[in-house]
């Protein structure tokens, strides 16, 4: 595939490496002099000094054949205003962009942005997993269906510790997938299940309904 | 333009992330004094837009100095807010070219000089 990055800066260099390994085609696109001749000097002459916003610089890339654009400056508008030239003007089937301010979201979707990466949330889940006290933790947001993969932690006072899971009221919109015990025994949550301390529950829910749920099966 | 518009008795609102740039709202010898809100903030920022009053807004102007930065924020207002009029500044003529073709009301003072001064030299 020919994938073109916008911006060298650590995000952009890793991840081009990570691509050349890959066997992939690549061209960085960046501003500075400075960090194009680090590029060129470690990955190869692979990078292309410019500004990945302007068409001539990405005429000069040869976008219109490109597979895939990926923005990664620091900045959201500078990522968002890559995306749509390379998509409206050079029709790159696919596009992702970095965001930082985890609001730009809805936003980057509505304007055809393909796929959003929010550094800032990813952090936060990454951290969220590893609080012992928080008993709900995000796994995976299931893209373009607004669902996500939650996992809730049953802590030993919990309220709802003997009860079957019939017993539970689990809003509609939800599923629950599967309980692991504490020493990783699984099993599923059919109606007759009883939740013991230290089960942790696998669930497909709603970014809307999920304080529902964790009322639902903790109690608090 | 914010000074233009409270003078034709607009509700102003002017946001900028440099308090500093509010001086001029003040410059004397431009006509009347500034009557509007001056408000620190983001323009990119949805919440800052929210503090301005953006939801009841019938007109946005982006006007930084930054293309890509006036770009968003119009879209911000446009697709997020509907705000029913918006308005952008775009330096690039090609990145004005195509933000026109996708609907925004994107005005290009490189393009619109140039031929100002192409005219100039004609007459």
């Amino acid at each position: 595939m020919y994938i073109i990055v916008i911006g060298g800066g650590r995000v952009g260099y890793y991840l081009t490496k990570a691509l050349l390994a890959e066997g992939h085609e690549v061209l960085v696109i960046e501003k500075d002099a400075g960090i194009c001749e680090d590029i060129s000097e470690e990955l190869g002459s692979i990078s292309l000094r410019g500004d990945g916003c302007e068409v001539a610089t990405l005429s000069e890339a040869g976008t219109e054949r490109a597979d895939m654009l990926i923005a990664v400056t620091g900045e959201d508008e500078d990522n968002l205003v890559a995306c749509q030239l390379s998509k409206h003007k050079f029709n790159v089937p696919r596009t992702i962009a970095r965001i930082r301010n985890p609001q730009n979201e809805t936003l980057f979707k509505m304007l055809g942005i393909d796929v959003t990466i929010s550094s800032t949330n990813v952090i936060l889940e990454h951290i969220e997993q590893e609080l012992p006290t928080h008993p709900l933790t995000h796994l995976l947001t299931v893209e373009d269906s607004q669902q996500e993969l939650v996992e809730v932690k049953i802590p030993a006072e919990a309220a709802t510790i003997g009860k079957a899971i019939r017993e539970l009221s689990v809003p509609p919109e939800t599923k629950l997938t599967l309980i692991i015990r504490e020493g990783g025994e699984s099993l599923f949550p059919t109606p007759n299940a009883i939740l013991q301390a230290g089960d942790r529950i696998i669930a497909l829910t709603t970014h809307t309904t999920e304080s529902l749920l964790r009322y639902a099966l903790i109690g608090a | 333009m914010a000074r233009l518009l409270d003078a034709d008795g607009h509700q102003v609102t002017v946001l900028d992330t440099d308090a500093y740039s509010f001086r001029r709202l003040r410059f004397p010898g431009l006509g009347s004094d500034f009557k509007g809100t001056a408000l620190v903030g983001n323009g990119i920022d949805q919440e800052a837009l929210k503090r301005a009053g953006i939801e009841g807004t019938d007109v946005f102007f982006a006007l930084t100095q930054g293309d890509n930065r006036n770009i968003m924020a119009s879209q911000i207002a446009k697709h997020i807010f509907q705000v029913p009029r918006v308005i952008c500044r775009i330096y690039d003529p090609l990145r004005q070219e195509m933000y026109s073709t996708l609907g925004l009301e994107a005005i290009s003072p490189t393009a619109i000089f140039a031929q100002m001064l192409k005219d100039k030299l004609k007459s």
